[in-house]
């Protein structure tokens, strides 16, 4: 779908791989080269506002169609490392490669209001008929009904397809979600993790799940990661079949030990306080 | 409703005029500014020429002057909003056309373009491009950031970040610098054609003021006027029509 050759889009990446080495950084700077079958690899990604090292020599791989989610509280650098990912991050130092078309779903869903639902999913795509595969996509994720609506007009979790059908439309190899669920309510969100989920069996993208939420990682992804203290303290696999029982042993098991490892020591809590 | 009020006012311009309690040498009555207009238009005197030959003379030297007032500030507000060259190329002077009196400016204009069409066609112009630039200036800075940012993340090519989120994101001020520029714009041309012209509406006034007949002076005044209401009535329409999309959040 995208006509972005993805070959263009390598070596483009490479090169912000090679720009964002660190200068006099030990060794010769230069990319990572990532083996087949790996969507994104960092090596000594640093990041530092002012004195505040945010992201502290951070190696990362995530591979082709891998669910990876990454919790941590608040000020660790989840969205700082996602934001290096999807090239929007000019300052990172380190080594940084993505081999694969990348899309992003914010926070919040970042529509543009002045473009009707279909055109938002069809900016900017290069595609023969960019407006039928945007109302395909729209289609997918139940929007179909939407698509001459204003943005303003949506509720939250409409917004929220939307945009998800605007990341998806540009057939992304690597699916960045920056906490796109948390300004929505519980139902909706219950209900946004199912569409994800079959978003993202049905296409394979990896996906990169940025979240605060330990039940929404643990519902979703194959491989939990525990951001602190810019650097990945701990890294889980979940090989528990979906749709999952929050019960199962395995992921009760799990969620004790990630709430230990983000320091919060109540049991029953689920939850992290985003701020 | 919003008519009330106007035609309130009119109703006592035409009692008090016409039971005398204030003088017609002062204020002609509205029967008589009709009678006026009517003369104006239907019969061509050597004082005055015709009304509809004064409006077509102003309106042309408003059109022309505004197109390229308008045009510059347009082009100068998006080189000076999308870089910080651009801001520091354009915006000082700009900002110091802003402080210059600008009728001021009609002595020189005159001595650089003569007494004909084109000193007062540059006032104009430099009137109607000072509010628009600085409202799509301040408009594109205003263009929120994350939607930039998401314009990156889709790809857009430079030409699309303009037409799609640029310019757009900047029209609702866009709107309010032409309706601020349209309004100058008739004001520097009353202005200009009352000093070294020999036709317009503002010749009209001046004539009316040498040969003491005010009504003519009113007429002129009231043909202002009509024809400033109606360019903003025709930029609200377009407000109504390019704004849509936030008419959602009205409703909801």
């Amino acid at each position: 779908m995208a006509t972005r050759n993805p070959g263009d889009l390598a070596a483009e990446r490479a090169a912000r791989g090679r720009s964002t080495a660190a200068p006099g950084s030990p060794g010769p700077p230069g990319t990572l080269t990532a083996p087949a079958g790996t969507v994104a690899l960092t090596g000594g990604l640093s990041r530092s506002f002012g004195d505040r090292i945010v992201l502290d020599d951070l190696d990362l791989e995530i591979r082709s169609g891998e669910f990876v989610a990454m919790i941590g509280r608040s000020g660790t650098g989840k969205s700082t490392l996602l934001r290096a990912l999807a090239g929007l991050d000019r300052d990172v130092t380190g080594d940084l490669t993505v081999n694969a078309a990348v899309a992003v779903v914010f926070q919040e869903p970042r529509l543009v209001p002045w473009k009707r639902v279909l055109a938002n999913v069809s900016l900017g795509l290069r595609a023969s008929d960019p407006r039928g595969v945007a109302r395909a996509a729209l289609d997918e994720v139940g929007l179909a009904a939407r698509a001459d609506a204003w943005p303003l007009t949506l509720s939250g979790g409409e917004a929220q397809r939307a945009a998800l059908a605007r990341a998806l439309v540009r057939d992304p190899g690597l699916l960045l979600l920056d906490e796109p669920f948390s300004a929505l309510d519980a139902l909706t969100r219950i209900s946004m993790h199912g569409l994800v989920l079959s978003l993202w069996e049905r296409h394979r993208p990896a996906v990169l799940l940025v979240t605060h939420d330990v039940d929404e990682a643990l519902a979703l992804a194959d491989r939990v990661l525990v951001l602190a203290d810019g650097k990945i303290a701990h890294s889980a696999t979940i090989t528990v079949d979906r749709p999952r029982d929050r019960d199962h042993p395995d992921l009760v098991a799990l969620r004790i030990r990630l709430l230990t490892e983000l320091g919060v020591a109540t049991r029953d809590a689920d939850t992290l306080d985003a701020d | 409703m919003r008519l009330i009020s106007p035609i309130a006012v009119l109703a006592l311009w035409q009692t008090l005029t016409t039971t005398g309690v204030v003088s017609q040498q002062k204020l002609p009555s509205l029967t008589t500014l009709w009678s006026t207009a009517v003369h104006l238009t239907t019969t061509n005197s050597p004082v005055y020429g015709t009304l509809q030959s004064a409006m077509a003379i102003s309106l042309e030297r408003v059109t022309i002057g505004f197109a390229i007032g308008g045009g510059c500030a347009l082009i100068l507000a998006f080189i000076a909003g999308l870089s910080r060259f651009g801001e520091n190329a354009v915006d000082p002077i700009m900002q110091a056309a802003r402080t210059l009196p600008l009728f001021g400016l009609i002595p020189v204009f005159i001595v650089w373009f003569g007494i004909g069409n084109p000193p007062k066609i540059w006032l104009i112009a430099l009137a109607a491009a000072v509010p628009l630039y600085l409202n799509t200036f301040a408009g594109i800075r205003g263009v929120d950031g994350k939607l930039a940012e998401l314009g990156q993340v889709l790809g857009l090519r430079r030409r699309e970040m303009i037409r799609d989120i640029m310019l757009p994101g900047a029209l609702p001020m866009i709107l309010v610098g032409l309706r601020q520029s349209l309004g100058v714009a008739w004001l520097a041309l009353v202005v200009a054609e009352q000093i070294n012209a020999n036709s317009g509406l503002g010749f009209m006034i001046n004539q009316g003021e040498t040969f003491l007949q005010q009504n003519v002076i009113f007429v002129a005044l009231f043909v202002y006027l009509i024809l400033g209401l109606l360019t903003d009535y025709i930029v609200r329409l377009i407000e109504r029509r390019a704004l849509t999309w936030r008419r959602g959040i009205l409703e909801t």
